[in-house]
């Protein structure tokens, strides 16, 4: 284990992570408003980046076997069908989450 | 000042259980690969990626060239390039905390401040500044208490990490009541899974960022018709 080198490893991805988050405001932050185009996208796309992100969630799914994917969409349709019901979001992700705890821990195992 | 504190502790509720398991996971994990807890606190201070973090594990401890390093990172938080288009005058006018929001905008931040609806009698940017510290406190306390004491939890918690799929599922279907326009949703789910299929699991979320944004553009009149005055 070479300590200098390893402080140069994370410093590294450190400062390329913050680059990425940066990359957008260094772009369009500096003049008084971003182009009409810039906004609109700004404004519609997180629909979007959410639906890309419950994707990315379920990206391990395989439906070669029941516990492979059965218990990710139980989980979902819990949460969906909790979520539309009582609008309540703790509820919701927390009795989501148990729900799925216990599937993948008992029932699938 | 208490109502601030209560209102940013519950909307990030879901997001502390999320953070303290896979924060546990990834002290851990450190620990294993031979790393103390200064490092682990380090990292989870100043990187605050969560898969990044992950992935630079195996990195530690090799001569792994910089450039590979720097390849690695660029492509794998490629999405969030994206993120700050939503939110470039908001921060720009939140001042001194200008810098932190960016540095601290994670998939999960970014979630919760696109969907936290501010109460009107409290201010947007200490909500915004409480959102993104609050988050980052409890991924550097989980992944501290995963490598100090990772090793002595004995309770099963497999499953736990559902917590970040159910908080996008309620996002999303939050947004999908409360929008008149479903397009950029369809868009996002259908980008998704083709490029998941097309790409695999590894690369597809920047193929499917891109595509989305394309049938937002090619859709705008549409869209913006169905949502009134948008610009």
């Amino acid at each position: 284990m070479n300590f200098a080198y390893d402080a140069g490893i994370v410093l590294t991805v450190a400062v390329c992570t913050f680059l990425t988050r940066l990359f957008p405001f260094a772009l369009f932050g500096r003049k008084q408003s971003p182009h009409p185009l810039v906004t609109y996208i700004g404004k519609i796309l997180p629909s979007a980046v959410i639906a890309v992100l419950v994707i990315y969630c379920l990206k391990k799914v395989q439906f070669t076997s029941l516990p492979a994917f059965a218990p990710q969409f139980i989980g979902i349709a819990v949460v969906a069908a909790l979520h539309i019901w009582k609008r309540n979001f703790l509820l919701s992700i927390g009795a989501g989450t148990v729900c799925y705890m216990v599937l993948v821990q008992v029932v699938f195992k | 000042m208490k109502k601030l504190i209560q209102f940013i502790f519950i909307r990030t509720l879901p997001v502390l259980f999320a953070f303290l398991f896979l924060g546990i996971a990834f002290g851990l994990l450190l620990q294993r690969a031979g790393y103390n807890v200064v490092w682990t606190f380090l990292i989870s201070t100043f990187v605050y990626a969560g898969s990044m973090q992950f992935v630079l594990i195996p990195f530690l401890g090799t001569d792994m060239s910089i450039f590979t390093v720097i390849l690695m990172t660029l492509s794998i938080n490629s999405r969030h390039i994206f993120y700050g288009l939503s939110f470039i005058e908001k921060f720009k006018r939140m001042g001194k905390a200008y810098p932190y929001m960016i540095f601290a905008l994670t998939d999960e931040t970014y979630s919760l401040l696109c969907s936290t609806k501010i109460p009107d009698d409290l201010d947007e940017k200490k909500v915004f500044f409480g959102i993104a510290l609050f988050t980052h406190i409890y991924w550097i306390s989980g992944s501290v208490i995963g490598s100090l004491l990772g090793e002595l939890i004995t309770f099963d918690t497999t499953g736990i990490e559902f917590a970040m799929t159910a908080l996008f599922v309620v996002i999303f279907i939050e947004q999908w009541l409360t929008a008149q326009n479903h397009i950029p949703a369809v868009a996002g789910l259908l980008c998704g899974i083709v490029s998941l299929l097309i790409f695999g699991p590894g690369s597809f979320i920047l193929p499917a960022l891109i595509a989305s944004i394309v049938i937002i553009l090619a859709a705008r009149n549409i869209i913006q018709k169905k949502d009134g005055a948008i610009i």
